[in-house]
């Protein structure tokens, strides 16, 4: 193709849109590396990897959810049974520990708040969470979870710097413990020359300790996403894993269509 | 210069050619084997179907001596009787008048295989389905209701089938087989469960 | 074809195929009452192909498959979701969750759309490289056109069916452009709506015209599309009309059977094309956000917009053209403009050459050129309208414009190469 230069061009283009995203996106990580020092200075780069085929964090994930989270939010796509099979949690200990009593097996996982008292109470029903990693994206979860701080002008008492103004009170405070956000002026440059002064977020403060330490606070809240990644997309172990098979197949069937057609082609001259 | 591009050559190994192409189309073939799975699996019930047919429970000291109670199993109506005693010896002395007397034709669970076609003789649990065409049998449990010497059970009003108090059909029915009998247990004499059975859940 | 046969053996039917008597009886019944072998012969077998064909000629036939698995699992995708502003997002989820390989019925189809459309962009482009657009193509060229036009509808109906908050939304900018059309736009938008928003009403036609109506027309301009190319014949790299030098059996000397030759080279094609395929639909179905967006993940709401609304990838390009004028009408004119633009290609192109090949450097640069500013809109639509990207688009737009505006000057006022007398092929 060496005459068709465009279509070279059009190539290397492509591959350009990919990269300088790829590499702006990590020059923007490493700028924020330099400031951890602070607490809570660098949230908006933390990141979680989550494995759904980490059985026992998906089933400490399952246990989390069902202690803190089912009283307002549902999973109403997703079955209790599902959850039995695919975590490899045998029937009668999922009755017993994890449905609540009347529920059947079969039932998909309800809140048993209903949704009127929900907006009555927070102002806003608490959403539905079985699409919310693929929704928002897991570290948007993770980042929700870890940013919460006491802020008595709301009617909470809590805020949130990954959603501010969240209806949402910091319902895993005794486990993470209380921290207050600490901001710092900044003098912005407005319009027309003027100078203006702006409050903004600088770190946490902790005010005082949970029931879990630090780093085991963070491995719940793994535990948590990893299992709401599991349960936004429940197949996708299975997915991967037929798409190993998949793959490999139609290279070995097009490694034979190569040789079909190399033998043909001989004939043309 | 004027020559054709496919130069038919004597060196052209036709069996190699053979041989490469019937490797390919096998291949192929089994690729789209494979890829017809998740469409022909797609039809098999889903999850949701499945979970509506899970087991049935039912109370049975709700169902008083000589009725008949009627509850909804994997989208088939179920007939759950109450025999009374009379009901019971009622059930013998016809059974020339049967079709297939000791179930031998029929469909039912080992343990519905005998005169009664249930486990115990106070209940009956049936698919309440005529085995002729697939209309819902009506109860004529009553002695002589039908005609003077008809023992009781039931009579379909869709083509006149009938079956007698065990749901064994009778001669000149339409239908050729008997009522069908679902897997059932009691995991205690209070409850029957309807689909599951030793064999476990149906 | 070299067949060898014995000498006593029955003699072989057109198609070259030896069949048993009863087989042969058959097949003689069925073409006296059909022309079957007459059509397989004039079509794929003694149908002659340029030898010189190069990867941007597997597209065509990939295109083809793409729209056969597309309908096939469309089709069973029907049989599980269920239409209506109610169950439309559940039904969904339904199919992801409890239908038995419904999540690889789903993906299929999601990776499907954009499939279709890389694969019919870079079949496009072959076309503007080597002028398939030229006389005596034009028909070729304006059919397929009709096909992408359809097959855009098509894509946008299909995106608004899951009704999540992109469906809605996506729909909503959409539909409102049909309303800057003078006088009549208004009451348009509600016609197409069917309501005083995008609703259930909508919903319920926009799956009547994906599911039936747009894949029976889609079939109908393919197969227009074929008859038209099969009656010139294809072009090919060179843009040399192979049928301008036949042998003395009338055969173009530069052309080759389609069968086995083609059939066989568009199967590799179509097994590197499937093992690209699988990668995605297997390991990422959502291309981090492009083949699926994460705001769809969520049940549409009228009440609250996403953060930014963009168009799937393949409308991109033409949603930053859109954007880049500030006023709404002229705007939604442009974007028009800039789709029925590659109509007039036949008539644009000046050249006495037809292939990139053998154009000055005023052509290459041109498409150079367009080709950036196409890449680059598609970009910049998927960005926030402001500041810079703002800037680029207006830019990129007038570049893309161009391309278009001075074309019948620059073809022909370009220094052009030799054209050969023969097609360049090298043995492979």
């Amino acid at each position: 193709m060496r005459t068709d230069l465009p279509g070279l061009l059009l190539a290397v283009a492509l591959l350009a849109g990919v990269l300088v995203p790829g590499m702006a996106g990590a020059a923007e990580e490493a700028a924020g590396a330099g400031e951890v020092a602070r607490f809570g200075a660098d949230w908006q780069s933390w990141r979680v990897n989550t494995d759904v085929t980490d059985m026992p964090s998906v089933q400490r994930g399952a246990r989390n959810f069902v202690s803190f989270c089912l009283g307002c939010h549902s999973l109403k796509y997703q079955r209790w049974s599902r959850l039995g099979t695919d975590l490899s949690i045998p029937t009668d200990l999922l009755q017993k520990d994890l449905v609540p009593p009347g529920d059947r097996i079969t039932d998909y996982i309800l809140t048993t708040m209903p949704a009127r008292d929900g907006e009555t109470w927070f102002g806003k029903s608490p959403p539905d969470l079985t699409l919310m990693v693929r929704a928002r994206g897991r570290n948007y979860v993770y980042q929700f979870l870890k940013t919460f701080y006491v802020d008595p002008t709301r009617q909470t008492g809590a805020n949130n710097l990954r959603l501010p103004t969240t209806a949402m009170p910091h319902v895993l405070s005794e486990l993470e413990g209380l921290k207050k956000a600490v901001y710092r002026d900044v003098m912005r440059r407005g319009e027309g020359g003027s100078f203006t002064h702006e409050q903004v977020f600088d770190h946490f403060e902790t005010l005082a300790p949970g029931r879990l330490s630090a780093t085991e606070y963070d491995g719940f809240v793994h535990d948590t996403v990893n299992f709401l990644d599991y349960v936004s997309e429940p197949t996708q172990a299975a997915r991967r894993a037929l798409g190993v098979w998949v793959v490999l197949f139609l290279l070995v069937f097009t490694w034979l269509a190569w040789l079909v057609k190399r033998e043909y082609w001989k004939d043309v001259h | 210069m004027a020559d054709h591009a496919v130069v038919a050559d004597d060196e052209v190994d036709l069996s190699r050619r053979k041989f490469l192409t019937t490797a390919t189309i096998a291949t192929g073939a089994v690729g789209v084997a494979f890829a017809a799975v998740p469409f022909i699996a797609s039809w098999s019930p889903s999850e949701r179907a499945r979970a509506q047919g899970a087991p049935v429970e039912l109370d049975l000291s709700k169902i008083d001596a000589g009725q008949m109670t009627t509850t909804v199993w994997r989208r088939s109506p179920i007939y759950v009787v109450r025999r009374t005693p009379d009901m019971v010896a009622r059930i013998s002395g016809h059974d020339a008048e049967l079709k297939d007397p000791t179930s031998q034709y029929s469909d039912q669970p080992p343990y519905a295989r005998n005169t009664l076609r249930s486990r115990t003789a106070e209940f009956l649990v049936l698919v309440g389905t005529c085995t002729h065409l697939g209309c819902l049998p009506k109860q004529r449990f009553a002695q002589a209701e039908l005609y003077p010497s008809w023992p009781g059970g039931f009579f379909c009003p869709c083509h006149g089938s009938r079956f007698d108090l065990a749901g064994r059909v009778f001669n000149g029915s339409p239908a050729s087989i008997n009522l069908r009998v679902p897997p059932y247990s009691y995991p205690d004499p209070r409850t029957l469960r309807i689909g599951v059975d030793e064999k476990g859940a149906a | 074809m070299a067949v060898k046969t014995a000498p006593d053996a029955p003699a072989p039917l057109s198609t070259g195929v030896v069949a048993e008597p009863a087989a042969r009886r058959f097949w003689a019944w069925l073409n006296k009452r059909m022309p079957v072998d007459e059509f397989i012969t004039s079509q794929v077998t003694d149908y002659f192909a340029p030898k010189n064909f190069n990867i941007w000629y597997f597209f065509g036939s990939i295109a083809l498959g793409v729209l056969v698995l597309q309908l096939l699992s469309g089709i069973y995708l029907t049989m599980f979701y269920k239409v209506g502003e109610t169950t439309s997002f559940d039904s969904v989820e339904f199919i992801m969750r409890e239908v038995n390989y419904g999540w690889l019925i789903r993906y299929l189809h999601s990776t499907g759309a954009s499939a279709f459309f890389i694969v019919v962009y870079l079949h496009m482009y072959r076309a503007l490289l080597y002028g398939s657009y030229r006389p005596p193509r034009e028909l070729l060229w304006l059919i397929g056109m009709l096909v992408y036009l359809a097959l855009m509808a098509e894509a946008f109906m299909g995106y608004v069916l899951p009704w999540g908050n992109m469906s809605f939304w996506g729909a909503q900018v959409i539909v409102n452009l049909f309303g800057t059309i003078p006088g009549i736009g208004p009451g348009l938008v509600e016609w197409i709506r069917g309501d005083y928003g995008i609703a259930d009403a909508t919903l319920n036609r926009f799956f009547a015209l994906h599911v039936a109506l747009i894949p029976l027309a889609l079939l109908l301009l393919v197969v227009l599309h074929l008859a038209a190319l099969h009656e010139t014949g294809s072009n090919n790299p060179d843009g040399i009309e192979i049928k301008d030098k036949a042998g003395r059996d009338g055969k173009p000397l530069d052309g080759i059977p389609f069968h086995p030759y083609y059939t066989v080279k568009d199967v590799f094609g179509f097994g590197v094309f499937a093992v690209l395929f699988a990668i995605v639909l297997f390991f990422v179905p959502t291309l981090g956000g492009l083949f699926l967006e994460a705001p769809n993940f969520e049940p549409a709401n009228p009440l609250s917009t996403p953060e930014h609304i963009a168009p799937v990838w393949y409308f991109t390009p033409y949603y930053a053209i859109l954007r880049a004028v500030p006023d709404q009408r002229l705007g939604a004119l442009l974007m028009l403009l800039a789709v029925s633009a590659f109509l007039f290609l036949p008539w644009l192109d000046r050249s006495p050459v037809k292939s990139i090949r053998y154009k000055g450097w005023m052509s290459r640069t041109a498409l150079t050129l367009f080709t950036v500013a196409f890449i680059a809109l598609g970009y910049l639509g998927l960005q926030p309208a402001e500041g810079l990207y703002v800037v680029l688009a207006r830019i990129f737009t007038v570049i893309y414009f161009l391309f278009f505006l001075l074309m019948p000057f620059y073809t022909k006022l370009d220094p052009v190469k030799p054209v050969p007398e023969r097609v360049v092929y090298h043995a492979h």
